[in-house]
């Protein structure tokens, strides 16, 4: 927990976020944010209201419908001296940015031999289960994994949240953020009232356990700490290890909790398919082989377009549930 | 090591580094002379397998990139393409650090890591040559934002063929330009093909109708003509440095040479003769050295002085460029993060 930490309140997940915007735009005057909606509306999420009645709409800056001409703006300011925060409401709208973000971010610093750098954060939402369909849905954080020259990061409460996006927004590259949208509201947690930054490529170890490791992502933390908690009744002791950050990713700390526990569950919300489960699970698998019980497991998505039926979309994501059968029989319990 | 220090060290200054200070239409005439002699050796590195990839050659084009770059300050921005050689001279690239790069060397603008199609310098604003078709445009316009917000009357000009009219981010751009008046140019080279296509079969409509949509100032202009580009340049971006808004500039002009050298035989798109008459009656070089005599302004003689001095100094550029080392595989890991 942090070390500066003065006095600590419990914030939800969205206003972790609000506080990091607003703090590091306090201290910086070249950051803007620049999206749909993000002023007087504050996004359909409410998570920057506020902004810009203390910034103004010169630094909060509404757009029109037209992601990648905002992105596209956002890459060229950033390599100009600003340090624009790009807001994308949906996740699903990375779609529409992927040349701005994989063929101009992401290259620019490398194509020019290190000449121009491009300090930029795209934040976008994540994650199902709010009746929103297949095109409102979806948790494409391990596209932007896949594409050297971009960072990603996937924090799965307030005070990583917070910490992790101030050090985003510090960052000279693009930096790809992802926000679970049921977390804003959802998920409260402790944050200090000081300042604090957490870097990147630095897991933490969300609950100690000695049997099975959990390694999850975004709210599947949640999802993995509530299946931790159905473990001990069973006296199955499970360790929670959350990466926060895909891109650098900290191999080190997950390879060691695999060596410890001797068995590796791998839970993440992005389609089961070549995604996240898979990458993590290989690099357990590579570092932790000798002292594995048995092969690492993952659970993801089903591998469908996110369905709008309550009855349908409920069994395409991970649940508690599913953590703990797994778990359970790993264990042979 | 930096831009200036590794021209430093290779002796040989910008293509426009003339030691006599010339009349402006006279420097516009060493640029442009400047920009054929680059292209004629990059051609010429390329044929005998000097040069890895692709060479897209401007020769032909090259008084869209000398009148649009002369109407702008050291300091203000471009954006380029992959076609973009001329471009980057024109804003004062070294000829020298440009071969490197072309060769794939360390001592390249990129060190050896962008090639033809991605010179950048920060030196001279150079943004980057962008071999997306149209990805100069959110790049150019985001400059143009930064020089708003910061209050530093830059301009950016944003450099892109006709075939980028096909593309749907340049006209998210030019909204977004038109409606926070943003001090951007868009300049809009028409050399009739994109790629192997002519763009009567590409692009519906008027071509000058679709800036017009959103309310920027547009002007058509004939490429082939220095002057003209010059002057319909300096109006547009002195509009833009005084809070005005962006522009548009539509250059009529002609791509000498195939897209790429490769492209030898290219009758199956455009007729040979179409070629020939361009390049005898709308030459720029030819036009421009024409009316310098005319006016008095300058002889034979000073032009073809100023011409072999730029052979020199190119002949110098590719003999750095060929003798200096490739970069070492070790740096392959180096620059992808800031």
């Amino acid at each position: 927990m942090p070390d500066t930490a003065t006095a600590v309140r419990e914030i939800s997940f969205g206003d972790a976020i609000r506080e990091a915007l607003a703090e590091e735009m306090r201290r910086d005057s070249h950051i803007v944010l620049l999206g749909e909606d993000v002023a007087e509306a504050g996004t359909p999420f409410k998570v920057v209201k506020g902004l810009v009645e203390e910034f103004g709409t010169s630094r909060v800056i509404d757009t029109p419908i037209s992601e990648p001409g905002f992105t596209g703006l956002g890459v060229g300011a950033a390599m100009t001296g600003l340090r624009p925060v790009i807001d994308i409401m949906f996740g699903d709208f990375l779609t529409l940015v992927m040349d701005q973000i994989v063929n101009q971010a992401a290259k620019v610093h490398y194509m020019s031999g290190g000449a121009w750098k491009v300090p930029m954060v795209v934040r976008a939402t994540m994650g199902a289960t709010r009746r929103s369909a297949a095109q409102h849905s979806q948790s494409l954080h391990a596209w932007p994994s896949h594409v050297p020259g971009l960072k990603v990061v996937i924090p799965s409460t307030p005070y990583d949240a917070k910490g992790l996006l101030k050090t985003a927004i510090r960052d000279d590259n693009p930096v790809i953020f992802f926000e679970d949208k049921i977390s804003y509201t959802k998920v409260k947690g402790p944050v200090p009232d000081g300042e604090y930054t957490i870097p990147f490529g630095v897991a933490d170890i969300k609950r100690e356990g000695r049997d099975i490791t959990l390694v999850g992502t975004s709210s599947m933390v949640q999802v993995a700490l509530g299946a931790a908690a159905m473990l001990e009744e069973i006296g199955i002791s499970a360790e929670v290890v959350d990466p926060r950050t895909l891109w650098p990713l900290d191999e080190k700390t997950l390879v060691e909790s695999a060596k410890k526990t001797s068995r590796a569950i791998v839970i993440d919300e992005g389609s089961f398919r070549y995604g996240v489960t898979g990458e993590i699970a290989s690099v357990i698998a590579e570092g932790a082989f000798y002292d594995l019980d048995g092969p690492v497991r993952r659970i993801g998505a089903m591998h469908v377009p996110i369905p709008f039926s309550p009855a349908l979309e409920d069994v395409t994501v991970p649940t508690e549930r599913d953590v703990f059968e797994m778990a359970r029989t790993m264990c042979n319990k | 090591m930096t831009t200036a220090a590794r021209q430093a060290e290779s002796g040989v200054g910008t293509a426009g580094g003339s030691a006599t200070q010339d009349q402006p239409y006279v420097r516009m005439y060493r640029q442009m002379v400047a920009i054929r002699l680059f292209e004629e050796r990059a051609n010429d590195l390329y044929t005998r397998a000097l040069m890895p990839g692709l060479a897209h050659l401007y020769i032909g084009e090259e008084a869209v990139a000398v009148g649009v770059c002369e109407a702008l300050n050291r300091d203000d921005y471009i954006t380029s393409t992959h076609r973009g050689h001329g471009h980057c001279l024109a804003k004062g690239a070294a000829p020298n650090l440009m071969f490197a790069e072309l060769l794939g060397k360390e001592a390249g603008y990129c060190k050896g890591k962008g090639g033809s199609m991605h010179i950048a310098d920060p030196a001279t604003g150079n943004l980057g040559a962008n071999a997306i078709v149209g990805g100069g445009a959110g790049i150019a316009t985001g400059a143009a934002f930064s020089s708003k917000y910061l209050g530093t009357k830059q301009v950016a000009v944003c450099f892109f063929g006709e075939g980028a009219l096909g593309q749907g981010v340049l006209y998210e751009e030019m909204n977004l330009a038109q409606l926070w008046k943003l001090p951007v140019i868009y300049a809009c080279e028409n050399n009739l093909y994109n790629e192997y296509t002519h763009c009567s079969e590409t692009t519906a409509g008027d071509m000058l109708a679709r800036p017009a949509a959103f309310g920027i100032t547009a002007e058509a202009v004939d490429g082939q003509d220095v002057r003209a580009v010059h002057a319909a340049a300096t109006r547009l971006v002195e509009r833009a440095r005084r809070g005005e808004g962006p522009g548009f500039l539509l250059l009529h002009t002609y791509r000498y040479r195939g897209h790429h050298v490769g492209d030898v035989a290219r009758e199956y798109y455009r007729p040979k003769q179409e070629e020939q008459q361009w390049m005898s009656e709308r030459d720029p070089i030819a036009l421009h050295a024409e009316w310098l005599i005319a006016e008095g302004l300058a002889d034979r003689v000073s032009l073809d002085r100023i011409e072999a001095e730029l052979v020199i100094d190119m002949d110098k550029a590719v003999e750095f460029a060929v003798n200096a080392p490739y970069p070492d595989p070790d740096k392959v890991g180096e620059d992808v993060y800031a």
